[in-house]
């Protein structure tokens, strides 16, 4: 299971390991990170799972879709060109070891 | 505190009395196996068999436990005693309660149709419904669906994206009726069409006769006749308010509570499906299924078992997703007088006015104006149809100007 490193808008981090084939969302709801809110669910539908990730992880991540990129859009945080919607990131191997930081808030 | 329904509504009132400052015993009581989770996979990404269960689960169990919240499972209320200031359980085991929350739901009308207790007669509300339609589903060919709301034509696109005959009866003259305009609702009844699914407008199910062969034959008031190896029921969701009403709380459609989400009961609160409320954005009470009532009048409910008095009047919010196209709904729009639409052909908003002021917008492939749309409706801002048209006119201006 990849380790991911989830870091807080004040700076903390936590590493949880997320299955494969899960969304970033998903294994940061199911591991209670805090700072995620995803309304929706994982439906690209709320733009509350907003997050932030730096070269050179993001040219790791896959690419947006229209409806991703539309939606940033929309986010709490004004959206920044690290941003992401973590329900649109599915987790695979080699982003083992990613970092990836959570906005101030989400809604 | 007791919250009875461990559903979207019954989560969020048990985190919000935690971070509110509660400090006593706080018991999340659930009649279903699992802990709290997503609905509105069921009958999309969980119902194509692309998601293991715990991934709509909305939190783990150990997220529960770290907030000291006595989360229940397989545990059914059967009675509320007011007097005596407890719940029964089924297994006759009492709590006694401070403060109260009802969050129990709603659940699947049933079809008026003899027949109806087929095994291949199948309703979508949780988790359990989703394995055993999914299960169905797998094997078999010809679906019908009875109903065009939401919850029916996402499983008509699903069955068809997993390459089922798939047919769906609706008694209206359009598709979701009840909740969107007539444009939107052609739109629907194209992109099903050009996929494939047989959309019959106008008729009812009279009779659902088992066949030998196995299945069943689909009688229709119109006099057409159907073959289905699954029949899906989604013809509506009524409140599950009878334990409220049994404890002489007062009910409607839904268990009756003010802005506040109070019951007649001052030590008594509910949130979700389950309530017929008051929202300060409309005039008359409501009941809504949707995520965004759950969670958002959960919040007022309880603040208000903690004793401050935060009136709801969040925007009604709400989306689903057929095939690869994403409607999503903000504000209540179906009294209107004018609309107008932003966008082309295959993504674009309506924009709903009534009297002048922009009511409400469903949009089509648009999502960033949905959540402007969102933001402009909460605020109360004014937008022009003429404004709302034009494509070169940025809406976002409109948040920044308090004046606008
Ligand atoms: C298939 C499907 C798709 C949906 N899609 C969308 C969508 O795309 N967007 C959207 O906004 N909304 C959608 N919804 C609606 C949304 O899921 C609901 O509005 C929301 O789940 C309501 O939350 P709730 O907590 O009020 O009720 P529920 O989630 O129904 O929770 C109530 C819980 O209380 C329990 N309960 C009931 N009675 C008792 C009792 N006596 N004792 C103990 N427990 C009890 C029930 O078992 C249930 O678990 C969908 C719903 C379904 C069924
Ligand atoms: S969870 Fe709603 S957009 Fe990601």
């Amino acid at each position: 299971m990849p380790k991911i490193n989830f870091v807080s808008a004040d700076g903390v981090t936590r590493t949880v390991d997320i299955p494969a084939g899960w969304t970033l969302m998903e294994g940061a709801i199911q591991n209670g990170v805090d700072g995620i809110t995803a309304e929706c669910g994982g439906g690209c539908a709320c733009a509350t799972c907003h997050v932030l990730v730096s070269t050179p992880w993001a040219e790791q991540l896959p690419p947006m879709t229209p409806a991703e990129n539309d939606l940033l859009e929309c986010t709490a945080v004004p959206r920044s060109p690290q941003s992401r919607l973590s329900c649109q990131i599915p987790v695979t191997g080699p982003l083992e070891g990613l970092t990836v930081h959570l906005p101030e808030r989400q809604t | 505190m007791v919250i009875i329904g461990a559903g979207q509504a019954g989560l969020q009132i048990a985190e919000c009395l935690r971070r509110g400052g509660h400090a006593g015993r706080l018991t999340l009581l659930g009649e279903e196996p699992w802990p709290p989770y997503q609905r509105p996979p069921l009958s999309k990404k969980y119902l194509a068999g692309d998601l293991a269960d715990e991934r709509v689960f909305c939190r783990p169990l150990a997220q529960l436990a770290k907030q000291e919240i006595e989360f229940r499972a397989n545990t059914r209320v059967v009675a509320i005693d007011r007097t005596a200031r407890a719940v029964v359980l089924a297994s006759g085991e009492r709590l006694a309660y401070t403060g109260l929350a009802i969050a129990t739901g709603a659940r699947p009308r049933a079809l008026p149709v003899a027949g109806a207790e087929h095994p291949a007669v199948c309703y979508l509300r949780g988790l359990q419904d989703a394995q055993g339609l999914q299960a169905k589903l797998v094997r078999a060919q010809q679906v019908v669906v009875i109903g065009g709301g939401f919850i029916g034509l996402e499983v008509a696109a699903t069955a068809r994206e997993a390459g089922k005959t798939v047919s769906v009866i609706e008694g209206a003259d359009r598709l979701m009726a009840r909740a969107v305009a007539p444009g939107i609702s052609s739109y629907f009844a194209q992109t099903h069409r050009a996929r494939g699914v047989d959309l019959r407008f106008g008729c009812q199910v009279s009779g659902l006769v088992p066949v030998a062969a196995g299945g069943l034959r689909v009688e229709l008031s119109d006099g057409g006749v159907l073959h289905a190896d699954l029949v899906v029921a989604g013809v509506g969701a009524l409140p599950n308010q009878e334990l409220a009403a049994q404890a002489g709380l007062a009910c409607a459609n839904g268990i009756v509570v003010d802005e506040y989400a109070r019951t007649n009961d001052p030590l008594i609160v509910a949130a979700g499906d389950c309530t017929w409320h008051v929202n300060r954005r409309y005039p008359a009470p409501l009941r809504l299924e949707s995520v965004q009532n759950a969670v958002d009048q959960a919040k007022i409910a309880a603040l208000s078992l903690l004793g401050v008095a935060q009136p709801y009047q969040d925007l009604p919010w709400f989306w689903s997703d057929q095939y690869d196209v994403k409607l999503q709904i903000a504000g209540l729009s179906l009294a209107h007088d004018t609309t107008v639409v932003r966008g082309g052909s295959e993504a674009f908003s309506v924009f709903y006015f009534a009297a002048g002021a922009l009511v409400g917008v469903d949009s089509i492939n648009r999502p960033a104006d949905h959540m402007l749309a969102r933001k402009l409706l909460s605020a109360g801002r004014a937008v022009t149809p003429a404004q709302a048209v034009d494509l070169a006119f940025d809406l976002k201006a409109l948040l920044q100007d308090p004046t606008g």
